[in-house]
């Protein structure tokens, strides 16, 4: 078993490795790299000035060496522009002694992100905080109604609601999340159409929407209110997938012996599960 | 009821479909059986009236669907044109876009979009899942291994991030789509040329006919499309549409991979494939005419899904903004365009996402009848 795990995570960990280089050698490709120039210098640099940005930032060498440094496993790079030391690993303003000469991934430098001017470690951690938020509620509302439906209808196949549910999941993997968002917006979050006009209008709710249409406000404060969209959308895809496996395996276990068994004593149909 | 009536060359074929189904029920195998599962029914029926939308969008469009009449912006379903003329239909429909175009005709015509590409990739995917899945199932060991780690990086790979590098100005200008479509496009000839080689080994005289007319049109159409050099010019291919079109082959093709390679594991067992070896059959004709027809039921029914998941696919590129062309009436893109003044004016948006919603949901029932039927016998 040991060893299992171990060359599981040796694949893994090569997975990991070739993926990045992927991603790494696309988004470093000669003509993404005239935008990076264009966008960091000036929109208007011609290409001599192009291909001397690039050879002054680092960028004229090999892709592999690149990725490389970007990794941690090679010494960033060092130059001398206008009789300054600059490199990949010295900060500007910062003494170019003090510098270390590995700085990657595996250092911890991930860098600075020139579309919002921040650390890409800042970024990547408030996204995982709102990410990690959203699918904490996702399953709080997934699994327990999946497995609910699942079981549901796989107590008695082929009955009517076995078939009213199956038909609800099916329509729900079906329908991807950019289109439930589109049809929960307009039955929910619209103030002219759906059933919030209606709510409003006899007094059931504040404001003028059942719920809110975009979840901006749900970094600072979650609440069901500007919340339940987005969970409910993502939560619908999910749900019909994982109540079609547990119908599956719900119909396999209801004709095993122990069940009949159960049966056979004057169990009811509920507490068996 | 309007809408109903403009859909007319749909509903008659729907009914002639149906009439000649029903009676030739008997003689058409898994299809005829698929007549008599309400699922699958209601499923083909969607299927089927998508189908024949696309087949005839050129007579139930009303307007032309990139055209923008003045005083129609946002207008709500079923207004009157403003200025009205003789020649043109009196009403949209469906209301009006931001762009005062006509979003009953977007969306009719976005179906022949939709199921233009989507069953052309899948099918893609499916030479080259079966091409590669079929010799890695069958002979195992090293071969295996490579091509599975190949197809589990692929999985591995967040298909969003994929689609937002791949399909960029800038890697359309590196030519990279084009050297991918040259390894894509080459499996459906690759698949046919040994079909037909393993068959008709014996038989040279037809072998090579097969064989030759197989590579001629292929090679022809491969020109044309991978490379867009096609000396006749029928075969050709928008590169923006290639683009996206690849990816979605790309992506597709590790999961039919992986498919037939655990089917093929399953039936290699069996003894009709013992007794093949036997006689001394190549590795390939096994494969080919012995184990593939036997796995038939379970590719088809993952055919239908799969064709689902390419729609949806496409969508979200469209959604995206990454689409064949801002203009383009696909459904993804129609959404996308209408998902900004959503909260004022609905129909832009919902029209669409009901159309991609109903399209994808038969093809959904279409798998299941199909799977139940298979399963009966």
């Amino acid at each position: 078993m040991p060893a299992f795990i171990l060359r599981r995570i040796g694949v893994m960990l090569l997975t990991a490795l070739a993926l990045t280089f992927i991603v790494f050698s696309l988004t470093n490709l000669e003509p993404n790299l005239r935008k990076l120039a264009k966008s960091e210098g000036s929109v208007r640099m011609e290409e001599p000035e192009v291909q001397s940005w690039l050879e002054e930032n680092g960028f004229k060498s090999s892709m592999l060496r690149r990725y490389g440094e970007w990794l941690g496993v090679m010494p960033g790079w060092t130059r001398e522009v206008d009789g300054a030391m600059r490199g990949r690993c010295i900060a500007p303003g910062s003494d170019p002694a003090t510098a270390s000469s590995f700085c990657g991934v595996l250092q911890g430098k991930w860098g600075r992100s020139t579309v919002f001017k921040k650390p890409v470690t800042e970024i990547l951690g408030r996204s995982l905080g709102h990410t990690g938020w959203l699918m904490l509620w996702v399953m709080i509302v997934m699994v327990p109604s999946s497995l609910l439906l699942g079981v549901l209808s796989g107590m008695r196949e082929g009955s009517r609601t076995d078939r009213v549910l199956s038909t609800f999941a099916i329509a729900s993997t079906a329908t991807p999340e950019y289109v439930s968002g589109v049809i929960f917006i307009a039955l929910l979050a619209s103030a002219t159409a759906g059933i919030s006009p209606m709510l409003a209008e006899a007094g059931w709710i504040e404001g003028r929407t059942l719920f809110q249409g975009t979840a901006t406000s749900a970094m600072d404060d979650i609440t069901f209110w500007n919340f339940g969209l987005p969970v409910m959308t993502i939560a619908l895809y999910g749900i019909g997938y994982i109540a079609r496996m547990t119908r599956a395996s719900m119909t396999e276990v209801m004709t095993q012996q122990y069940i009949r068994t159960a049966r056979l004593k004057g169990v009811s149909a509920s507490p068996t599960w | 009821m309007q809408v109903i009536a403009r859909f007319l060359p749909v509903w008659i074929a729907l009914v002639v479909t149906f009439v000649l189904s029903f009676r030739f029920r008997r003689k058409l195998g898994l299809y005829g059986k698929l007549m008599e599962s309400p699922v699958g029914l209601i499923g083909l029926t969607i299927v089927l009236f998508w189908v024949f939308t696309a087949l005839f969008a050129d007579f139930i469009i009303t307007f032309d669907p990139l055209a923008q009449l003045s005083g129609m912006k946002n207008i709500a379903p079923g207004s009157p044109l403003a200025n009205p003329t003789e020649s043109a239909y009196p009403y949209y429909l469906f209301g009006g876009d931001h762009l005062a175009r006509d979003v009953f005709s977007r969306v009719v015509m976005g179906a022949r979009r939709v199921l233009q590409i989507a069953p052309a990739a899948t099918v893609f995917a499916f030479m080259v899942g079966i091409t590669l899945g079929l010799p890695a199932g069958y002979f195992g060991g090293k071969l295996d291994t490579f091509l599975s780690f190949l197809a589990n990086l692929v999985l591995a790979f967040p298909v969003i991030l994929l689609f937002y590098l791949l399909v960029t100005p800038e890697i359309v200008e590196t030519g990279l789509p084009m050297y991918f479509a040259a390894v894509l496009f080459i499996f459906p000839i690759v698949f046919f040329s040994i079909l037909f080689n393993s068959r008709y080994k014996t038989n040279p005289a037809r072998r090579n006919l097969y064989v030759g007319i197989t590579l001629v049109l292929g090679f022809w159409a491969y020109s044309g499309l991978a490379f867009n050099r096609d000396p006749t010019g029928l075969f050709s291919m928008d590169p923006n549409l290639l683009n996206v079109f690849v990816s979605v082959v790309f992506v597709n093709s590790p999961g039919v991979f992986r498919i037939v390679r655990g089917l093929v594991m399953d039936i290699k067992a069996r003894d009709y494939v013992a007794a093949g070896q036997t006689r001394g059959e190549s590795p390939w004709y096994i494969m080919l005419w012995e184990i593939l027809p036997n796995a038939r039921g379970p590719l088809i029914v993952d055919f239908c899904l799969r064709i689902g998941y390419t729609t949806i696919l496409l969508g979200t590129l469209g959604f995206f903004g990454l689409g064949v062309s801002p203009e383009s009436p696909d459904w993804g893109s129609t959404i996308d365009d209408g998902r900004r003044l959503l909260s004022v004016y609905l129909h832009p948006a919902v029209v669409p996402a009901l159309a991609l919603m109903s399209l994808v949901l038969g093809l959904n029932l279409l798998a299941d009848g199909l799977r139940e039927e298979s399963l009966r016998d």
